[in-house]
């Protein structure tokens, strides 16, 4: 394989000189063996840097993508170790960037592209609505969108307005999208290198304050887990278990819902923390199991509660597990009015204390 | 697999490209990229030839005649394109195809679009660009499938490289785009034909396409057939500008005008265009001026915001009868060749009315099938929801 760049100058690079690179920075990663400390951030950006060295045909372009490494510094690396061919900015036109990437899905691509922010990526819903979601279906199959749009979502970083929506319910509404949006370190890397995978378009959501979050993982198991094929597709994850109730939750509100079961644990209430993990294909079997099991839940959601991802959670349950409930099943969500400005954000969001609330409201005495 | 580009610093490629221009053509950018004066025609209505000085053509804009073979296997399309546009509407008068949005009158623009590519290159449609699909070498039936109603597209898009026809406008513009890039990152000299109308340049993806293929340098020709109106919508409301092709300039790429019912000019610059982007000098856009002698479909009554003068003004301009009319005096269409043109026009009308006049019997369990490669759980069940109230309605027969 051959690389031709004139990026300063005229400098031709054979690839297998960014490949000598690309192999050096993977085993300098794999080198430490065992777990490590990694953000969600460098899981991500593993995730798509792997991805690029497995597949040449895997590209990452989007704005600031590039020389700066992504606003959130995702991309952090990636033009350096595969050059701009393979990891580029755009011209800043979120509809340009998925509109094009669809016709690079068309010719044998599998571009892996970033929107900047949640609200940003408005001007790019018709081609997702439109073209994304319908290209395999009205072609019957013979065109596939293996593409990821990576999307930064939701509050609690104190962002300005446009910065913070919870904009899943818009694409898990759209029949024809995948939705994923991991909630640990080790899914970041898990579900995004799936994503790449996936010969569906994926709507890949990432709870922007969580990029910072922690963890011990063991890239080296993580690694050998996908090329085993280990699939979390419409796979559920318990993180935590219990007998009492459950809470479903995913993305930015499984840290929250977590919390709230350590809290509820020392007043000796067992809580059971489902993360969701993709949100479409919807794992209903683990959900409802699990509520079949508690005969209580309650579903936490950082988007607005009225006709949304929540609301699906909620009606898919009590269609199955109807007669399992002992209390009707409640919602914490957001509030429904437009995300709030930074002072105000932490009266929106659904918090500790008002999932424990409403855990309370769940008809113990009966 | 090879992956090569030259994204040059900016400076550099508009430096390389103002060489380029001096070098090839002897005049500035400016000039290259601003169209000619006047629209490029080489025929007149009535079928005559125009002097060379007469055709439009000013330094770095000239345009050498076609070929006689390639005239006249564009004819014999043009005439098939013709009869196609009047069999269809007759289909739908008959009941037989839900819509049928008509190119008539536009049948030059649809057949210079697809002869001007090889065979590796892509054809991004409209809609309304059915003939130039089937110019393209899709089968007849599987074109019209879409507008038939039994699925929403009716041909593999990769068996010659053309992409769906597309309705939502102008997005199909940036997948022309992305088919460019990934070509070109390949090290593949594709060309790419990305086809709108007058109407759609006002929408925001004929903006983010124009540019993102000129910031990338991409072989793609943006084809507009200015036949006049947006459904209703004359140009006027559209854009003031002085022409569709002079916003080529603000992209930094090419523009040029032609006479969209002149075919010997359209395969002129067309093919000219083809052969620059081939060659590596970047996006190119063309507006060509042609007329929607129809109603936007069936289903509007152009008669409420057009006068019949101005139909019957552009009547006179048809592309069939100019271009017959041209070939006859300069002695290359005889009656034999007219007869068996026509008998060929015949046989695909023909095709089309076996091919859209007997029911295909739909298949409902398909609309689960394609929805995603891997398919989920959920739609297995609704799947399973769908074939069970079929089996009861099957066994109530």
């Amino acid at each position: 394989m051959t690389v031709t760049t004139t990026a300063n100058g005229t400098t031709t690079a054979n690839v297998s000189a960014a490949t000598a690179n690309a192999a050096a920075s993977a085993a300098a990663t794999a080198e430490a063996t065992g777990p490590q400390s990694l953000t969600m951030a460098k899981a991500l950006n593993t995730a798509m840097a792997d991805a690029m060295r497995n597949d040449p045909s895997v590209l990452v372009f989007g704005e600031d993508v590039g020389m700066l490494g992504g606003v959130f510094r995702i991309t952090d690396g990636l033009m350096a170790e595969f050059g701009e061919q393979r990891c580029f900015d755009t011209p800043l036109a979120e509809s340009g960037i998925v509109g094009m990437a669809v016709g690079m899905a068309i010719n044998g691509m599998r571009p892996v592209i970033e929107m900047q922010f949640d609200a940003f990526a408005y001007p790019a819903f018709e081609q997702i609505v439109s073209h994304v979601a319908k290209m395999h279906n009205r072609t019957k199959g013979k065109l596939k969108m293996p593409m990821v749009i990576r999307v930064p979502y939701a509050g609690g970083i104190g962002g300005v307005e446009h910065h913070c929506d919870s904009s899943e319910s818009y694409y898990a509404h759209t029949a024809g999208l995948k939705v994923y949006t991991p909630a640990t370190v080790a899914d970041g890397y898990r579900m995004l290198r799936e994503a790449i995978d996936s010969d569906d378009p994926v709507m890949f959501m990432e709870p922007k304050k969580l990029y910072w979050s922690k963890d011990q993982v063991d890239l080296g198991a993580l690694r050998a887990e996908h090329d085993a094929g280990t699939s979390t597709e419409g796979r559920a994850a318990v993180a935590r278990p219990g007998t009492d109730a459950t809470l479903i939750a995913y993305g930015p509100s499984v840290p929250t819902a977590l919390a709230a079961a350590a809290a509820a644990a020392e007043e000796g209430r067992s809580l059971e923390v489902i993360d969701v993990r993709t949100l479409v294909p919807f794992d209903d079997e683990t959900v409802c199991a699990s509520v079949r099991k508690t005969g209580r839940a309650v579903v936490i959601a950082e988007a607005h509660g009225f006709a949304s991802v929540s609301s699906e959670i909620v009606a898919r349950v009590q269609e199955r597990a109807f007669h399992y409930l002992a209390a009707p099943i409640l919602r914490v969500t957001g509030f429904d009015v437009p995300f709030p400005s930074p002072k105000l954000e932490h009266y929106y969001l659904p918090s500790v204390d008002r999932i424990l609330d409403a855990v309370d409201e769940l008809q113990w005495e009966d | 697999m090879t992956i090569h580009a030259d994204h040059s610093a900016p400076e550099t490629a508009v430096e390389d490209h103002a060489a380029d221009v001096r070098t090839k053509f002897g005049i500035s950018v400016e000039d290259y990229m601003l169209p000619a004066r006047h629209q490029i025609q080489m025929v007149n209505p009535d079928g005559s030839l125009r002097s060379h000085d007469e055709q439009g053509t000013e330094p770095g804009h000239e345009y050498p005649t076609p070929s006689d073979a390639e005239l006249m296997a564009a004819y014999e399309q043009l005439v098939v394109g013709r009869r196609v546009n009047d069999q269809n509407s007759a289909l739908v008068r008959q009941g037989r195809m839900a819509v049928y949005p008509s190119s008539h009158g536009q049948e030059a623009c649809q057949v210079a679009a697809a002869m001007c590519l090889s065979e590796g290159d892509w054809l991004f449609p409209t809609y309304r660009d059915a003939v130039a699909v089937m110019t393209r070498g899709v089968d007849p039936v599987e074109v019209m499938t879409i507008f038939r109603g039994d699925w929403h597209g009716g041909y593999d898009p990769k068996e010659h490289n053309v992409g769906i026809q597309c309705t939502p406008l102008t997005t199909q513009l940036l997948h022309a785009v992305g088919v460019a890039h990934a070509a070109k990152l390949r090290g593949e000299d594709t060309v790419v034909m990305a086809m709108c109308g007058d109407g759609a340049t006002s929408e925001g993806d004929f903006h983010e396409a124009l540019n993102f293929a000129a910031v990338f340098h991409l072989p793609v020709i943006f084809f507009v057939q200015n036949n006049k109106y947006a459904i209703s919508v004359p140009l006027s409301h559209q854009s003031v500008a002085p022409s569709l092709a002079h916003k080529a300039v603000g992209y930094g790429m090419a523009g040029e005008r032609v006479d969209g019912n002149d075919l010997v000019a359209l395969l002129a610059v067309m093919d000219r265009a083809v052969k620059l982007a081939r060659e590596g000098s970047g996006p190119l856009l063309i507006e060509a001026h042609t007329y929607r002698m129809q109603a936007h479909t069936n289903a509007d009554d152009a008669t409420r915001y057009r006068p019949d003068s101005e139909v019957a003004e552009w009547q006179a301009k048809d592309p069939l009868a100019r271009m017959k009319s041209y070939l006859t005096d300069k002695g290359l269409l005889d009656d034999e060749a007219t007869n068996r043109i026509a008998e060929h026009a015949e046989a695909v009308a023909t095709q089309l009315r076996e091919g859209l006049g007997e029911d295909v019997p739909v298949q409902p369990l398909d609309l689960f099938k394609y929805v995603f490669a891997k398919p989920t759980p959920q739609l297995k069940e609704q799947s399973e929801l769908l074939a069970s109230e079929l089996a009861r309605e099957e066994s109530a027969k």
